[in-house]
């Protein structure tokens, strides 16, 4: 449904996609993931015929989104990063007036709007002004405006920026319910949103594609060996000895021990080494004892961090 | 069709859920309906040719109010846009640069064309009342003039709101340009010879002044045809740019 290729946009010395290639199948749901300012609205614009990429090709519906641009944007619905709303038009009004900018004839609008305003859960905001909605409320009508025409491509970019925790929950509902009969790209910084929504992940940085695969093989195939947490009752010293020369064991991180003389720990193990069982016999045997072990893979989180920041590790900012 | 259609319509719809078209609308009214009043009794002495001169002298009010009022009508045309982040809405849907400006224009237009509508009332009132009845060549000529010469500024205007992304300075570039254009009268006056007989063609004011006098030109008609066309051309030149520039 949407193949592209080598796909390069410079805004004059800075390139802000460079050579992208990546491909999207019919009822496909696409995660376009990647740090802020990594390209994924610059893509988003070229694919909807909002700007020309400098080169490269990109099609959707079949159709050439410099030659047949016009074709293209009759296909595709499209939420920027910001509802494109009129605040002094009422939510019917403004999905009237895209519905007519979309070229669906008259005798259809009334039935699409009303179709849209259930699926985004905004009939009772039908005729309330816009500027009086709620950003969540804005946001949704932004969405509504992007499926109004029915298109058989959606593209939405950070589609669930500013919602509350419920009304999250309610879109990723309602976009994996589009997917099948509608072909989605979506882009997005929100890691969970990934996993939980997309059938595949496209992970860009800096322009470039880091990674492209479905979120279960990323998380396996990067998981760069297991690793494993404990918790013991056990001196300091000895555990840290007793771990680091267990064979197979790379880093093992130890935290203070807390008041009871529990203490938890993480050791690292190897590619395909599955070290749970020796590690616990290990435990056991000095007689200490074991409170708790498990194997943890690496999340999606882990491994985007790994694909987008520089081999200089940099301090990772809390929000 | 559809898609110049819907562009006017919304853009129609939207001067009127502002306080813009009442706020111009009524100023105009409010201003020409005074000075109206004013001048017939100025004239109704014992001038000859009284109703002729109220009518050029309102036509000639009409110009100096269009240079206050008219940066209003055009300011948020695509300024607003541009800001609210809907103009990428129109750019992604299926319609082209062409249709959204001239959608845009014909919708001012529709206002413009409202505001003198109600003007009409005075002209009635000097039919009914003057002896010698006003010239009906004036009559049309000015408003066909106030037509042309009003749908050139909003071109202006148009194009100018393009430019930016503030509304207040397409405003306030609307209203500079303006004034620009209407120093070009007194170089008009100032120079004579050929540069004269150029500055006069390029005056945007002197065009109008003879439609007042009941003269329909087409050197006239002509002039502001083409300055509209420029203009609405620049504006979609200028639309169109902006899918070059990085947002």
């Amino acid at each position: 449904m949407i193949e592209v290729e080598n796909l390069t946009k410079a805004y004059g010395p800075v390139t802000a996609v460079d050579h992208v290639s990546f491909s999207v199948h019919k009822g496909e749901i696409l995660g376009f993931l990647g740090p802020n300012g990594a390209g994924k609205t610059t893509t988003m614009r070229i694919l909807t015929g909002y700007m020309p990429a400098t080169s490269g090709t990109a099609r959707v519906a079949g159709f050439d989104v410099f030659t047949d641009s016009m074709e293209v944007r009759r296909h595709i619905g499209y939420l920027p990063e910001a509802p494109p709303v009129y605040p002094d038009m009422s939510v019917a009004t403004y999905l009237d007036f895209v519905l007519r900018i979309k070229n669906i004839p008259a005798d259809k609008r009334r039935a699409r709007v009303d179709d849209v305003l259930e699926k985004t859960s905004l009939g009772d905001k039908r005729n309330q002004l816009i500027k009086r909605l709620s950003r969540g409320y804005k946001q949704r009508v932004g969405l509504a405006q992007a499926l109004v025409h029915d298109p058989d491509v959606i593209i939405l970019d950070e589609p669930t920026v500013g919602l509350d925790p419920k009304q999250i929950i309610e879109v990723r509902h309602l976009i994996k319910n589009l997917a099948g009969n509608h072909t989605i790209i979506l882009s997005t910084h929100i890691l969970p949103e990934v996993s939980m929504t997309c059938d595949r992940v496209v992970i860009i940085n800096k322009g470039k594609i880091a990674a492209v695969d479905t979120p279960l093989n990323l998380t396996t195939q990067l998981k760069s060996g297991q690793r494993i947490q404990i918790e013991a009752n056990a001196p300091e010293k000895a555990l840290q000895e007793l771990l680091a020369q267990i064979p197979g064991a790379g880093k093992v991180q130890l935290d203070t021990p807390r008041a009871d003389g529990h203490i938890a720990a993480t050791v690292e193990a190897a590619p395909g080494q599955d070290l749970r069982s020796l590690v616990a016999a290990k435990i056991v045997e000095k007689g200490w004892q074991l409170y708790e072990l498990r194997g943890v893979s690496m999340s999606l989180e882990d491994i985007f961090l790994e694909l987008t920041t520089d081999e200089v590790a940099q301090p990772q900012a809390t929000n | 069709m559809r898609g110049l259609y819907a562009i006017y319509r919304k853009e129609l719809g939207q001067y009127f859920v502002s306080p813009v078209a009442y706020v111009v609308v009524g100023l105009f009214l409010l201003i020409t309906g005074h000075f109206f009043m004013v001048y017939v009794s100025y004239a109704s002495g014992d001038q000859p040719d009284a109703p002729s001169w109220v009518l050029r002298a309102v036509l000639q009010l009409f110009a100096l109010i269009f240079l206050f009022l008219l940066p209003m009508v055009t300011m948020s045309a695509y300024a607003e846009e541009k800001k609210r982040g809907t103009l990428e809405l129109l750019m992604t849907s299926p319609i082209t640069e062409l249709q959204i400006v001239l959608g845009k224009f014909l919708a001012s237009m529709t206002l413009f064309a409202a505001m003198l509508l109600p003007t009409a009332g005075a002209i009635v009132y000097m039919w009914m009342h003057s002896d010698p009845a006003p010239p009906f060549r004036v009559v049309l000529g000015g408003y066909l003039g106030a037509l042309l010469f009003g749908g050139a500024l909003l071109s202006l205007g148009t194009f100018l709101s393009s430019l930016t992304e503030n509304q207040i300075i397409a405003a306030v570039l609307t209203f500079a340009a303006f004034l620009l254009l209407w120093a070009i009268d007194f170089g008009v006056q100032a120079a004579s010879g050929p540069t004269g007989q150029v500055l006069q063609y390029l005056s945007v004011i002197n065009h109008y002044d003879d439609f007042t006098r009941g003269i329909i030109d087409t050197a006239g008609v002509t002039y502001y045809v083409s300055f509209m066309i420029l203009f609405l051309f620049l504006t979609v030149r200028s639309v169109d740019s902006m899918r070059w520039r990085r947002a």
